[in-house]
């Protein structure tokens, strides 16, 4: 049926001991060109489904000055992240001493750990992360600063702007030789 | 007594039809695949374990490069227009009808208000997002952001649903950012989504124990 006649090999050579020149065949075999095509189908299905791009919520509070609108958090819950230059992450618990001595330092690949033992010691209603990025910190050091916050199932958490003081901190602390 | 003797069948199949389908199915996909629009403005996206699919329709797209240059890009033709004399009534673009019928065709914007003229007569294909300025916002006094947003909030109306995307690039600096969303707040938009690759839920955590209970589907909430 579908295959290429291969049995022509020598002896076509038109003569007087030839009888009949045996008709070649024009099928040719077909199941190559099946596997190709399947296979493009298979990478145009995946290529198509792959880049749907998937997008990330974040509402913003509404800036706002009356005190009685703002949310009270206590100071037992609440767990500070710095974001520094190359993935540099600074936490403090509770609030910045003045002589910066409960500030630590860790890196964006460990503060998961750090987030999760604050989580387990405090009770859900008072916790609450608050993510200060500093001049230094790039888009992506935000993003996952905040995806941190989706993986570990925190419920609340802020997005805050930088004090000076902690922004120095930052810096000094991204300088000095690990 | 002679037995009739029986042919003895081929196993072959005829494999042309089968190849129709094959190549049938692969026109059908190539001509149903959306491209991507040739990515003038290239933005490497951080990855997230969101896993909700961004919106496609009346988008509006705030693309943030690696040098920090922002871009806004949006696909309803009608806000478009919209948008345009928006820019004119508001901001002063100058724009004449000739320069509105190119502004509907253009695919994104990457220039101060003033110099929206000039830039629309770049032919179409040698667009790109080196060759543009980008809407300044490093100056938190002239965040012309601000005023893009205000026109493209007002030209979407109240008819319209506005989606709000940005899309940063891994390495842009914060401040920049810091500046995009407040452009973002001084016009009342609250709500934005991000752009991010998928990326697996780690094992262990918090949200990988509610994917295994099966309270949640979806990262986003």
């Amino acid at each position: 049926m579908a295959e290429m006649d291969t049995s022509g090999g020598g002896g076509h050579k038109k003569g007087p001991g030839v009888k009949k020149a045996k008709k070649a065949s024009t099928r040719v075999d077909l199941t190559p060109m099946v596997d190709l095509g399947f296979l493009l189908i298979t990478f145009f299905i995946f290529t198509t489904t792959m880049s749907q791009p998937t997008a990330m919520q974040l509402n913003l509070p509404k800036d706002t000055d009356k005190p009685e609108e703002q949310n009270k958090l206590k100071e037992s819950g609440a767990f500070t992240m710095l974001l520094g230059k190359n993935d540099n992450v600074y936490y403090y618990e509770g609030q910045l001493d003045p002589s910066a001595s409960n500030l630590k330092s860790s890196t964006m690949k460990k503060i998961r750990d750090e987030i999760i033992r604050k989580k387990r010691s405090t009770p859900e209603d008072d916790l609450m992360v608050i993510i200060k990025a500093s001049n230094e910190s790039v888009y992506k050091d935000l993003v996952d600063a905040l995806d941190e916050m989706k993986i570990n199932d925190i419920k609340r958490y802020a997005l805050v702007d930088i004090s000076d003081v902690e922004e120095q901190l930052v810096g000094i602390s991204d300088n000095r030789p690990q | 007594m002679s037995r009739p003797k029986i042919a003895r069948k081929s196993t072959s199949v005829d494999m042309t039809a089968m190849c129709d389908v094959a190549f049938l199915l692969l026109s059908f996909f190539i001509l149903t695949t959306k491209f991507k629009g040739e990515e003038a403005v290239k933005v490497a996206t951080p990855s997230s374990v969101s896993s909700k699919i961004a919106p496609e329709k009346d988008v509006t797209l705030v693309s943030v490069t690696k040098d920090g240059k922002v871009f806004v890009s949006l696909d309803n033709e009608a806000v478009k227009e919209e948008l345009a004399n928006q820019l004119n009534s508001t901001a002063g673009a100058g724009l004449s009808p000739s320069d509105i019928a190119l502004f509907k065709k253009a695919s994104f914007y990457g220039t101060p208000i003033s110099q929206i003229k000039s830039a629309l007569q770049i032919p179409s294909d040698k667009l790109t997002g080196a060759s543009l300025p980008g809407i300044p916002v490093q100056d938190t006094a002239h965040n012309e952001l601000t005023t893009w947003m205000n026109a493209i909030v007002r030209a979407h109306g109240t008819s319209t649903k506005m989606n709000l995307i940005v899309k940063g690039d891994n390495v842009v600096k914060y401040p920049i950012f810091k500046n995009v969303v407040t452009a973002f707040k001084k016009n009342d938009q609250f709500k934005f989504q991000m752009i991010t690759n998928p990326e697996s839920v780690p094992n262990g955590t918090d949200l990988w124990r509610k994917y295994m209970k099966g309270e949640v589907t979806t990262a986003a909430e």
